[in-house]
């Protein structure tokens, strides 16, 4: 039987906090007296007294090790301290972005399997964290629930997704089909049966451990991968879907933190002490020139613009199609005063660019605020960072916290503005529909093309 | 309560639609309410116009979707309505924004750790109450039917499981609830079957129930008219030998639906008491007797529809599996959107397979 020590932290008005337990070690001795007579209460009750205790009872959790790798170690060891976080920072940055380079030029692929990596890690380290907030590393079956409540989500959305692109693959093999069909109520059935078992393994003296750690689980697949899987069916829009939305981001990052560098007075909110309003309006202003600068260059590739399909006799992705209209130059008469400014009557653009805008303003704006929950978040649980994955930069949750809400917003974008429902997805669901309202279906149609002169009403003799 | 049930499916799918709406916002209401309890949180800056804006958005998200599709021809007729409709996903992600926006504006220093706790306590309880009470509610457009057998198999389970329980209970079957017993559990299984065949049998006979609920522009109300599906025709069935010599019929006539009836009842019995365990478990583990004291002698609302969770899900589930396909008039609606080139390719297709199954002639393209 698990027991679990009391945590640090007299019951008492303002009473001491206890000396920071290290993991898994057994606090200092004049708790031991303490312990023994709680063994008695419920542990529960304990953490009644926890939940409603202020933020500065709790202890905090200690740093993980330094994973910065020797070599680089080496090579800083005459800097300061300041310079030398800020080099590592520098070449970590380098390195993210050449890698991000090296995964588009192999393909759509590879990018997918980058954000699923992705995901799990941000799953993994978010729940990690949980773990070492609740004590409930020991708990019995969680993680193994945790993991295979992810497995659930991923295999619903992944049917749902990609069945709907990879439908030619699909028609061809029997038993896929049988999977495709029957999709949502064998995920549910899965999902059930994680369910069932979460129920069957509740512990008599941690319930509320055991609920707390559900919840955290299911808001953490809420927010982790309800987006991936929403950058994935961007992605599949197009590359540029995927690209520039991303770079907007990290470029606003970078122009925010530099503009707030050199220029940066007036603190910008509470939670992030180190945000600065210049940094803010400076990071707008470069990020919506350098998402117009991107999307111009992008667009004129057809490697980044066309949906991305899957060929069944080449067995692979292909990109290649007629550039949509938004994807053409066209060009715009400018309004006058930028006539008077610019000395042009008309620019040529891409009609993309403007969408582009949008897309940059958002993740100016808005974009930061994903940012400032996650700080928030990290003050609350009192941790540094999300994990030490990347030396000098935190954990893969900390690169990616401001992207949270880009990716709902372009998908939302997208489907608003952009196109309409997928056409092999609706084809798909006609040909399950009952063979008589296929009929009416294909009646209504008719009428419908015909009147828009799409289709010439044919004259049978 | 149960005489309240039998005037209000009297009434209508309307006032059905009300009631399940009702439902939704008291079980969200305890349930935060709890967590104000438990986080001492009562007082917290502007927490509770947080939770009852997200409800709202949440809701105006779910019943945008749903009366799109069912409300089409509405919906295309009044102008801001058609706006709203197109943009709608747009429309509720922003709303949505907003109330994210505020939550993290409104992060106060020292609590921060309690603030986060409401938020995510908020988000699960709308992931429970609302997308089941929004399911319900597909579940009605289906067909009164889908709506009332599923919610009488999971009350006549629970009373069921209770008078065998009573009569003959003595092995406990789970911890977490000492007064259920194996009894219960399996007598509880069997007479839901029984009483979900019989239920089915009485309501596939009236059109009132068995068919799909429909907006009428023309009377500008909810009807429910319509030819029956195969579903709910009778039909013949041999029976299996082994039953044949015990009841000495050779062939029964049933309503296919009575065959997924018992599918439903299954469900019910064997799966739906997980849901009241897991209640129960909560309950525990927040240390509170009953959810609230809206009903003497019952608890709260959410004390009534625990073991309900699962099985709104289920039956969309079913029925979206193995019932019906996805909506014609959503796919009509879905089609008028695409690109001209797109429409005249699933044209093509279509038009040859239906010419391929043989449903399309040659003379009767021209009509």
């Amino acid at each position: 039987m698990l027991e679990l020590r009391h945590r640090g932290g007299c019951p008492g008005p303002g009473g001491a906090v206890a000396p920071p337990p290290r993991e898994g070690e057994a606090a200092g001795g004049d708790h031991e007296t303490e312990s023994t007579s709680d063994k008695e209460t419920d542990i529960d009750d304990r953490y009644g007294d926890l939940d409603s205790r202020t933020d500065s009872d709790i202890p905090e959790i200690p740093p993980s090790s330094d994973r910065t790798p020797e070599i680089l170690k080496k090579a800083l060891s005459g800097l300061s301290s300041r310079w030398k976080n800020w080099w590592i920072r520098g070449i970590l940055t380098l390195t993210m972005i050449s890698l991000f380079f090296l995964i588009i030029y192999m393909g759509s692929f590879m990018l997918m399997l980058l954000v699923l990596g992705i995901q799990v890690k941000c799953f993994h380290e978010i729940i990690t964290i949980g773990y070492r907030v609740y004590r409930s590393y020991d708990l019995p079956w969680f993680r193994t629930l945790s993991w295979y409540f992810l497995l659930c989500v991923n295999y619903f959305f992944y049917g749902e997704t990609v069945a709907d692109y990879f439908a030619t693959f699909v028609q061809r093999e029997e038993q896929l089909q049988f999977l495709i069909r029957y999709h949502r109520f064998i995920s549910f059935a899965l999902y059930l049966a994680g369910f069932c078992m979460f129920v069957l393994s509740l512990v008599k003296k941690h319930y509320r451990l055991q609920f707390y750690m559900f919840a955290w689980t299911h808001v953490t697949l809420l927010i982790t991968v309800t987006q991936s899987h929403l950058v994935i069916q961007n992605l599949f829009e197009g590359m540029i879907w995927f690209l520039v939305p991303i770079s907007s981001v990290i470029c606003n990052d970078i122009t925010a933190y530099l503009f707030g560098f050199f220029f940066g007075r007036t603190p910008l909110i509470k939670l992030s002490p180190k945000k600065t309003w210049e940094g803010f309006i400076g990071g707008f202003f470069s990020t919506v020139v350098f998402g117009f600068i991107a999307a111009y260059v992008l667009s004129k590739y057809q490697y980044f613009v066309c949906p991305v399909e899957y060929r069944s006799d080449v067995n692979s992705f292909v990109t290649e199609c007629e550039p949509s209209e938004l994807f053409r130059l066209q060009s715009y008469s400018l309004p006058p005063f930028l006539k008077a400014v610019l000395r042009r009557e008309t620019v040529s653009l891409y009609p993309f660019q403007i969408h582009s805008i949008a897309l940059s303003t958002f993740a100016s704006l808005i974009g930061p605020f994903g940012g400032f929950f996650a700080s928030g978040f990290k003050r609350a649980f009192k941790i540094k960072d999300f994990a030490n994955t990347i030396p000098g930069h935190g954990g893969i949750m900390d690169r990616f916290d401001c992207q949270y809400l880009m990716a709902t917003f372009v998908h939302v974008y997208i489907t608003s503005f952009i196109r309409g429902p997928n056409p092999s997805k609706v084809l798909q669901q006609l040909l399950v529909l009952q063979p008589e309202q296929q009929l009416n279906i294909y009646k209504t149609l008719k009428s419908h093309l015909i009147e828009k002169g799409i289709l010439q009403p044919t004259l049978k003799v | 309560m149960i005489a309240f049930f039998f005037v209000i499916i009297y009434l209508g799918p309307l006032v059905l639609m009300i009631i399940v709406m009702c439902v939704q916002i008291k079980c969200f209401h305890e349930i935060i309410t709890i967590g104000y309890n438990v986080y001492h949180s009562y007082d917290l800056p502007w927490f509770r116009t947080l939770s009852w804006y997200f409800l709202l958005c949440v809701n105006y998200f779910f019943y945008g979707e749903t009366v799109t599709d069912y409300f089409f021809t509405l919906v295309q007729r009044e102008e801001p309505l058609r706006i709203l409709s197109k943009y709608h996903r747009f429309i509720s992600f922003t709303l949505y924004l907003t109330g994210f926006c505020m939550f993290v504006l409104s992060l106060v220093k020292k609590h921060y750790r309690l603030q986060f706790y409401m938020f995510g306590w908020t988000h699960v309880t709308l992931l429970i109450v609302v997308t089941q009470s929004h399911l319900v509610i597909h579940n009605l457009f289906e067909g009164m039917i889908w709506f009332i057998v599923p919610i009488s198999c999971v009350i006549c389970n629970d009373i069921m499981a209770y008078m065998f329980g009573f009569f003959f209970g003595r092995t406990p079957l789970i911890k977490l609830s000492p007064k259920k017993t194996w009894e219960g559990f399996i007598g509880g299984f069997f007479a839901t079957v029984v009483f979900g065949l019989l239920l089915s049998y009485v309501m596939s006979g009236y059109r009132c129930f068995v068919c799909p609920v429909e907006y009428n522009n023309d009377t500008n109300s909810f009807t429910v008219d319509c030819e029956p599906s195969d579903l709910f025709r009778l039909q013949e069935y041999v029976i299996p030998g082994v039953i044949q010599s015990i009841i000495g019929w050779k062939i029964v006539r049933m309503y296919p639906f009575q065959i997924h009836s018992i599918a439903l009842s299954t469900f019910a019995s064997l799966i739906g008491p997980f849901g009241g365990f897991f209640a129960s478990g909560f309950k525990r583990a927040f240390k509170i007797k009953d959810f609230a004291n809206t009903i003497p002698g019952h608890g709260g609302i959410m004390d009534r529809f625990d073991c309900q969770y699962l099985m709104a899900t289920f039956v969309n589930v079913y029925i979206a599996s193995f019932i019906r396909g996805p909506n014609p008039s959503k796919l009509i609606q879905q089609f008028l959107t695409l690109r001209p080139d797109q429409q005249l390719h699933i044209f093509n297709t279509l038009k040859s397979h239906l010419t391929d199954k043989g449903m399309l002639t040659a003379a009767a393209e021209d009509e």
